[in-house]
């Protein structure tokens, strides 16, 4: 039998030259498995999508009477809702696909071991919904800077940027984690730990203006630095700085995470179906 | 050759034992103890090595065999030879350690009924999931919606969430979905052991379509019957090699000659129990054997043959009231004979506590040459079974031309021969040499 165009060869340890194309011809199946998540998530409740607001509403709110009314942390000139929510927005992402994600094989794990897909496409999705959350909870944002008469500048428009940035870093923790949950069920245990432990130490209720300069670099090693000061240059505009070796810093570790993320998840992806 | 789809070489797969029996996923904690352990060792004892070594276990071992394009593959074997860890390789859910497998063509495999169905989805919305993600597309399932809808019979349930649906439902609807992808080759694995008879035949139905239009069918099940009717090759699995592969008719002979004697039986002798100890504590059936007129043991029998069927038997307690049963079907699984001692010959036995034997006397066999598949139970007539023994002896009829027409009666053409004749009208009984013309 002579090689064909269309031949597939199965075979111990071979990197899949079509897995790529794979992925392209499942593209479908990213959509699908969003749908089937976020139409799942609000069956049977009665206030159905109006709960991805109120969430991040809530927590906004609390942080703004902490953060600003009782500890009275500056607030770059903005009010400071709008301070608390640009930074809102992209930690609910981030902290919902980390923890999506992580136990998107597990959950799928009848999928797993018995369809063949790219399995890149599980985990994605997670994000995709995420994402969709997101989206819904911008929402909120706009409504709060139509009520303080905010207007943004120029700068909004290189925001997309930034949430591909926040996409990436999602991506990344989150390959890494999904890939190890499936064979050490520990990491269940540690996610929630990152979100809670990441909520502090990102400058989320706080702007990162209030860390010494000294110390700025250091912070920055913590990836969602760079993409929440990116939020917040991009919507806040005027006063707002952005500490650009920082960022650089941060964008470099995420882009990392990344790439690691997706050749780890890729090097394990063929053992999942045994182990999980 | 141009026309092999699936070609198969030395194809091995190693699990180690621990990582899948007792836990199939590792904590963190056993990983860091089992190195600090090996760290001590290597200190302690640095030439020795004496972490206990995990054990291997070979699911499948230097596997070969090729398909050609049109051909429907049976894959037997019992159960833990290989069968679904094979179909798991070739629909690239996992990974072979050795060996290598060409595919040409799009592979749809359906290992399990009803994968990714999510409960509190409506039946439309999971045909839309579950197609997607059996690899075909929005614009592919919207277009054959109306045919698994019509092919399910879940038309007025289409916007329930399947958790309500009976189980009947959810597998219907789930085959429906599976049924109408169009690849090049399907993998199905022993999914039809599920709904009802009729829906059974229609999957049935629905896979020899796909067949006949030249498709590749790989499918596993443990029920001859429908392997037997689906397919036309089969591959024999024993514990993860290769024993025999040919025409499903041969393959499924071999497995079950294999498969119901120990390996060295008195011809004649259709089935013997291993006792693996000798205390018998239970109703069982010993042995079931085939004598002739003179009572020695009959190797051939052919259609029509004298045939004396022997059943030794062990009742562990007196039974004041009992019979025994014993049937014939097809290998379809189609019963063609079911004959008691009690109620149907209205033969009252009574059974002592220990062994005893009874034969079963057919004067003339009524069985076209083929396989048959026998049964034998021990009863309280109308009241319990006191075991029953499916399918525990093969019959091998032989061709023999009763009707002398040089067409010996086939198990596919008539599985029943009877004694017949036929008349015209006003003329004796028909014969070989008679000539009659209908109308005038």
């Amino acid at each position: 039998m002579n090689s064909h165009p269309g031949e597939l060869i199965i075979e111990a340890g071979r990197s899949q030259r079509q897995y790529w194309r794979d992925l392209w011809r499942y593209r479908e199946l990213f959509y699908f498995l969003a749908w089937r998540d976020i139409l799942v998530r609000y069956k049977q409740t009665a206030i159905g999508m109006i709960w991805a607001l109120i969430r991040p509403f809530l927590t906004m709110v609390v942080f703004t009477v902490v953060f600003g009314s009782l500890a009275k942390l500056p607030s770059q000139g903005v009010p400071y809702p709008i301070l608390v929510f640009s930074a809102m927005l992209p930690w609910q992402f981030f902290a919902n696909s980390l923890s999506e994600c992580s136990n998107s094989l597990i959950s799928n794990a009848n999928l797993v071991s018995k369809v063949y897909f790219p399995r890149l496409v599980v985990p994605t999705s997670a994000v995709i919904v995420s994402f969709v959350d997101f989206m819904i909870s911008g929402i909120i944002l706009i409504g709060l800077m139509a009520w303080y008469n905010f207007i943004p500048s120029w700068r909004i428009l290189t925001l997309p940027l930034f949430v591909a940035i926040a996409f990436m870093a999602a991506m990344g923790a989150g390959l890494w984690l999904a890939a190890l949950n499936v064979k050490y069920r520990d990491f269940r245990y540690v996610v929630p730990f990152i979100i809670q432990f990441g909520l502090y130490i990102s400058p989320v209720g706080f702007s990162s203006s209030i860390v010494p300069p000294e110390w700025r670099l250091l912070y920055s090693l913590n990836p969602m630095v760079g993409v929440i000061d990116g939020f917040r240059w991009a919507i806040l505009g005027g006063e707002a700085q952005l500490d650009w070796s920082g960022f650089g810093l941060s964008f470099g570790l995420v882009t990392l995470l990344f790439i690691s993320g997706v050749r780890y998840f890729r090097a394990y992806e063929r053992t999942f179906a045994d182990v999980i | 050759m141009s026309n092999v789809l699936v070609q198969v070489e030395n194809l091995s797969k190693k699990y180690t034992l621990g990582q899948q029996q007792q836990e199939r996923y590792q904590s963190l904690r056993d990983v860091m103890a089992k190195q600090v352990r090996k760290l001590g060792q290597t200190f302690l004892r640095p030439k020795h090595s004496a972490t206990p070594a995990k054990e291997d276990f070979w699911a499948l071992r230097d596997v070969s065999f090729e398909i050609q394009q049109g051909d429907r593959v049976g894959i037997i074997g019992r159960n833990g030879a290989g069968k679904s860890t094979l179909l798991k390789i070739l629909s690239r859910i996992t990974e072979p350690t050795q060996g290598q497998i060409r595919i040409r063509g799009r592979v749809a495999s359906l290992l399990e009924v009803g994968t990714g169905f999510h409960p509190e989805l409506t039946g439309r919305e999971n045909i839309f999931l579950n197609g997607a993600i059996l690899g075909m597309g929005k614009a592919e399932i919207h277009r054959k919606f109306d045919e698994i809808v019509a092919f399910a019979e879940v038309e007025k349930f289409l916007d329930t969430p399947v958790k309500r649906y009976s189980s009947g439902m959810y597998v219907r609807l789930a085959f429906a979905v599976a049924a109408h992808l169009e690849p090049e080759i399907l993998i199905v694995d022993e999914v039809l052991a599920v709904g009802d008879a009729q829906f059974q035949q229609k999957c049935l139905g629905k896979m020899q379509d796909v067949g006949q239009a030249g498709k590749t069918v790989l499918f596993v099940s443990h029920n001859m019957g429908s392997i037997s009717t689906l397919c036309n090759q089969g591959i024999y699995l024993k514990q993860g090699q290769v024993v025999y592969t040919g025409s499903i008719h041969d393959t499924i002979k071999t497995y079950m000659m294999a498969f119901q004697r120990g390996e060295s039986q008195a011809p004649g002798v259709l089935f013997k129990r291993e006792l693996c100890s000798s205390k018998l504590d239970a109703f069982q059936i010993l042995e079931v054997a085939l004598h002739d007129q003179n009572l020695e043991l009959k190797p051939v029998t052919q259609t029509w043959d004298f045939v004396r069927i022997r059943i030794h038997f062990y009742s562990p307690r007196p039974i004041s009231h009992s019979s025994v049963e014993l049937a014939i079907s097809t290998y379809a699984g189609n019963k063609l004979i079911q004959y008691s001692t009690q109620p149907l010959s209205g033969i009252p036995l009574s059974f002592a506590e220990g062994e005893a034997y009874i034969d079963c006397v057919i004067p003339k066999l009524p069985l076209a040459s083929g396989s048959y598949q026998i049964s034998v139970g021990l009863a309280m007539p109308m009241i319990e079974w006191l075991c029953w023994e499916e399918n525990i002896a093969t019959l091998e009829v032989g061709e023999a031309d009763v009707y002398r027409s040089k067409l010996p009666p086939h198990q596919d053409r008539t599985p029943v021969v009877v004694e017949h004749r036929w008349e015209c009208p006003g003329q004796k009984p028909l014969t070989h040499e008679s000539v009659y013309t209908f109308g005038y």
